[in-house]
């Protein structure tokens, strides 16, 4: 364990160097090889914990009242380790050459980084609410600062003033979910708190001020408005670890406090399978009707901690209804997808980096025919979105596959409930199945396929290898993972055992018919690319197999296209946002087509976020409003300003008579 | 009970699927008062299409060539899992309908990823419909599966459906009958058929499915086209499983009598295709919300009953 804390120490330490270093390019090598090292450190003590020995948990004590320094790894914290190990150092590499071109200074960004991974694995490690808590505001800190590294633009400032308030409400709900669960407790170990008993009233609104708090960082859907504007303004390798990795560790919170709480009640699956259908689907809605690539990701990191919540849910579900089989592919196909996710949208977040990189487009509508021009990164973009649509033979497939066999297994209790449940998961992730796959044939298709509707796409180039590399390395794991997924399922069942409760045999019994599912699903897919490289070959050997000529897309008899004329994202996503208008709210604006020869015509659209627009603004203006008369207090005046120091200072003196008396 | 000699199955379905197509137009013909191609008329096709070189459009990467192999790899799996009244299919394991979804969901995938590979507006047109009909397809299929799961219990599709059909007896009969409306919903917006899509229409603008391969010619198309007729017979076969009652048969007796139901099923869609009219773009989501509903409405009947 004392391993995995100097694991931390490295990356940190690297940073630290980063800052003193002179000359950019020495400063990003130093603070990358911390990373490396630090991870590298760590991942012994998490890969020994995924097996059966768990390292010696370690405590020393703290001079915070309640509070102690105490960490271990359980199988739950190690498989969290996982994405922040796998990801970290990619992201990190990547960044080397993604921050080459800044003029500005990279200090902050390099030593916040390697504080935001030092801060994700203590994290997970903490097992003391106290701790956790200044950990939690650590990352948050910390990731605000790399947020905001491109602050002369207001919008990116903007974006971080919401993420800071953001993040602080949920710190708040955490903050009173602590000091609630503490209540009559002398220690806030959480092996001290588990103990306690609770009654079902005290631990619903425990579970209730977890969702606020923890989902606020996970993005669950209406506490999700600050990852549409975070990710966008945030460096591009940033955004992949906190778009792949940071929320997760929101999953993480709410699953350690599940296991802190008692038995949970049906009330609490119900509302994870709502927040999670909500969260599913309409994030997929706001990411099709989006043009910006990296805010079209970010809608589908809500999207996919909806299908990690509706698993979750299900599990949740599967323990208050006593069914094994849901326990173990709810939590398992939720807790699997947290590690899918961090594969795939990071490597989604580095492609839409080098694209910005190299053409400095974010706008989908502004790009096209890049495959032919960057290679490696439109394949590996390709596999990432063939993934995060759950198509086989990708690692997306393997969690939702266990969410859906859960969903069916869970039918043949033939109980209104399960009923229910199969109708809400199989219905809405089939939906946003369907929607996912509409909403990345748009974005690998406008950016990658065609011809370049602007000269700054058709004089793109391919990236440096620092961050072609990492790309790479992401696009195998896809790939890897997805063959190897009967093995995933056992990876995962540790950290489902430390959910549960239960021991891991019964759950790999209870997970034994969707292993052999799994592992029939492993043998279409090696099959599937055996037969397509037969198909390609024999098309090769048929008797004019090799004859090709090449001329110009059949234009329908039309003399003159330009590529200008090819269909744009907002148009191939027009019918799907149409569809959904009551909720998107999607704004048109421009003039209409007049007279027989019209000149110019403009066509806009923007989708604003709607609990953005419908929700918060009202509310924090409401808000404004109600405390508008206290401003009248702070106008400038110091001297005024001593007169309430000195009438404090007094009724504090008055009140502390009072008291000793 | 599976043996090698189920892998019969799918090799039939593999020699025999393109006739159905012929059957269809054949059926066509007749309504029209034509007497129409012959019923081998999409073998010719296919094998002077292998025979021909390719013409590639100068927009495209290697996704247009790519995508062919792939989508025909994904419908020629597909029909190994689809077994025939009680005989089971070759490959079964707990599961495989959501495989088989999904197949369906990448082959579709890599359709309209080469179709934007063009960069034609038509070809970006016809998949902006692909994918907007597909994603509310999908729902109304695995709605229909809940349905015949919660009657026959969670298995390989092989199971699912010799279950279904041997409790049809008592009162499933209108069961089956409503998700195979559903589901004949479906085979139509899939394969794209009229009510929802014209195969035969040589206007660009108002295609779907046909303008998303405009730019395929020689072994490339003939990939396309053998792997719409093989999508085709993956249709028919679940539908003539739900409605025909193969398994009161001998097993010998199965095979012709679930070949009678594919032609049936062929003769159906022929009959649709000639007697309706296309809908309005604008009204198939209806059409497919209704298809949705009419597996919900088998969902409650199963409650109630």
């Amino acid at each position: 364990m004392v391993l995995f804390l100097v694991g931390c120490g490295f990356a940190v330490l690297g940073g630290v160097i980063a800052l003193l270093v002179n000359g950019s390019k020495p400063a990003r090598w130093i603070a990358t090889i911390g990373v490396w090292i630090g991870c590298g450190l760590a991942s012994i003590p998490v890969i020994s914990a995924l097996g059966d020995q768990a390292p010696h948990p370690v405590q020393w004590a703290w001079s915070m009242p309640g509070g102690s320094l105490s960490f271990a790894l359980d199988g739950l914290s190690a498989f969290f380790c996982l994405p922040i190990l796998l990801v970290s150092p990619l992201a990190a590499l990547y960044g080397v050459g993604y921050l080459a071109g800044h003029a500005r200074s990279l200090k902050a960004v390099l030593f916040f980084y390697n504080v935001l991974v030092a801060s994700m694995l203590m994290l997970v490690a903490t097992r003391n609410g106290l701790l956790f808590l200044v950990v939690w505001e650590i990352m948050a800190i910390s990731s605000f600062f790399l947020v905001i590294f491109d602050d002369e633009h207001a919008h990116v400032r903007r974006a971080g003033w919401t993420y800071l308030v953001a993040t602080h409400i949920g710190t708040a709900a955490l903050l009173a979910m602590f000091a609630l669960l503490g209540a009559g407790a002398d220690s806030l170990d959480f092996t001290a708190l588990a103990a306690m008993g609770r009654s079902l009233t005290m631990a619903t609104v425990l579970f209730a001020l977890a969702v606020i708090g923890f989902g606020s960082k996970a993005g669950f859907f209406a506490l999700h408005v600050w990852l549409p504007q975070a990710h966008p303004a945030a460096p591009s390798h940033v955004s992949a670890l906190m778009s792949g990795v940071m929320i997760k560790t929101g999953i993480y919170g709410l699953l350690r406090v599940l296991t802190l709480l008692g038995a949970p009640s049906a009330g609490w699956g119900w509302t994870l399978v709502i927040v999670g259908l909500s969260s599913g689907i309409l994030g997929v809605a706001f990411a099709l009707a989006q043009h910006d690539i990296k805010r079209l990701l970010a809608y589908h990191s809500v999207e996919n901690i909806g299908i990690i919540t509706l698993g979750l849910g299900a599990g949740v579900l599967g323990l208050s209804w006593g069914q094994p089989v849901l326990i173990m592919l709810g939590f398992g196909g939720g807790i699997l997808h947290v590690l899918n996710h961090a594969v795939f949208k990071s490597l989604l977040f580095f492609g839409a980096g080098a694209v910005a990189h190299s053409t400095g487009l974010r706008d989908i509508d502004h790009l096209g025919g890049l495959l032919k021009r960057m290679r490696w990164t439109g394949l590996t973009f390709l596999v990432a979105s063939a993934a995060i649509c759950g198509l086989p033979p990708f690692n997306g497939f393997v969690s939702e596959f266990l969410i859906y066999v859960a969903a069916f297994s869970g039918l043949h209790a033939a109980t209104p409930g399960t009923v229910v449940l199969a109708i809400g998961i199989l219905t809405g992730l089939a939906l946003i199945g369907g929607l996912a796959a509409a909403c990345f044939a748009k974005a690998f298709g406008m950016v990658f396929l065609g011809e370049p509707r602007s000269d700054h796409a058709g004089g793109a180039h391919e990236v440096g290898p620092t961050m072609r590399w990492p790309m790479m390395a992401l696009a195998v794991a896809c790939l890897a993972i997805g063959l190897l997924a009967p093995l995933a399922v056992r990876g995962v069942l540790p950290a489902v055992a430390v959910v549960a409760g239960g021991d891991p045999g019964a759950l790999l019994e209870a997970a034994g018919g969707a292993i052999r599912g799994l592992t029939g699903v492993v043998y279409i897919s090696v099959t599937l690319l055996l037969v397509t490289g037969g198909l390609l070959l024999f098309r090769r050997l048929l008797p004019r197999g090799k004859q090709q000529t090449e001329t110009g897309t059949w234009d329908c008899g039309y003399a003159r296209p330009t590529p200008r004329m090819q269909y744009t994202a907002s148009s191939f996503a027009q019918p799907l946002v149409d569809l959904f208008r009551t909720l998107l709210g999607t704004r048109k604006r421009g003039m209409a087509v007049r007279g027989f020869f019209p000149a110019r015509a403009t066509f806009e659209t923007d989708t604003p976020d709607a609990a953005q627009e419908r929700l918060f603004a009202p509310l924090f203006q409401s808000i404004d409003r109600l405390v508008a008369p206290i401003r009248r207090m702070q106008h400038g005046r110091v001297h005024e300003y001593l007169l309430y120091i000195a009438a404090t200072l007094v009724l504090l003196l008055l009140f502390w008579k009072a008291g000793t008396r | 009970m599976t043996s090698h000699l189920n892998w019969g199955l799918p090799l039939a379905a593999w020699l025999l699927s393109p006739a159905i197509l012929g059957i269809i137009n054949r059926v066509k013909a007749f309504f029209g008062g034509r007497k129409g191609p012959s019923l081998w008329q999409p073998y010719y096709d296919l094998s002077k299409l292998l025979r021909k070189g390719s013409v590639y459009s100068r927009s495209t990467s290697g996704i247009l060539r790519a995508a062919p192999p792939v989508i025909l790899a994904c419908m020629a799996i597909c029909t190994t899992m689809l077994p025939w009244g009680t005989i089971e299919s070759p490959v079964s394991f707990v599961g495989d309908v959501i495989l088989l979804a999904y197949l369906l969901g990448l082959a579709r995938f890599a359709t309209v990823l080469a179709a934007l590979d063009t960069g034609s507006s038509f070809e970006g047109m016809g998949a902006s419909r692909e994918v907007q009909y597909a994603a509310l397809a999908e729902p109304s299929f695995f709605l229909g599966m809940l349905v015949l799961v919660l009657h026959s219990g969670f298995q390989g599709l092989s199971g699912i459906l010799s279950g279904i059909s041997a409790h049809a007896g008592h009162g499933g009969g209108l069961l089956l009958l409503l998700v195979a409306g559903s589901w004949f919903v479906l085979l139509l917006t899939e394969n794209s058929r009229i009510p929802i899509d014209d195969p035969n229409t040589h206007l660009e603008l108002t295609m779907i499915h046909e303008v998303m391969v405009l730019d395929y010619s020689g072994p490339d198309l003939a990939y396309i086209l053998y792997a719409a007729a093989l999508k085709l017979w993956i249709f028919s076969a679940l539908i003539v499983n739900l409605i025909f009652p193969l398994h009161s048969l001998p097993w010998w007796l199965q095979i012709p009598a679930f070949l009678l139901g594919m032609a049936l099923v062929a003769v159906l869609v022929g009959v649709v295709e000639s007697i309706l009219a296309r809908l309005r773009l604008l009204q198939i989501p209806k059409i497919l919300i209704g298809s949705a509903t009419l597996s919900l409405v088998a969902l409650i009947v199963k409650w109630m009953g």
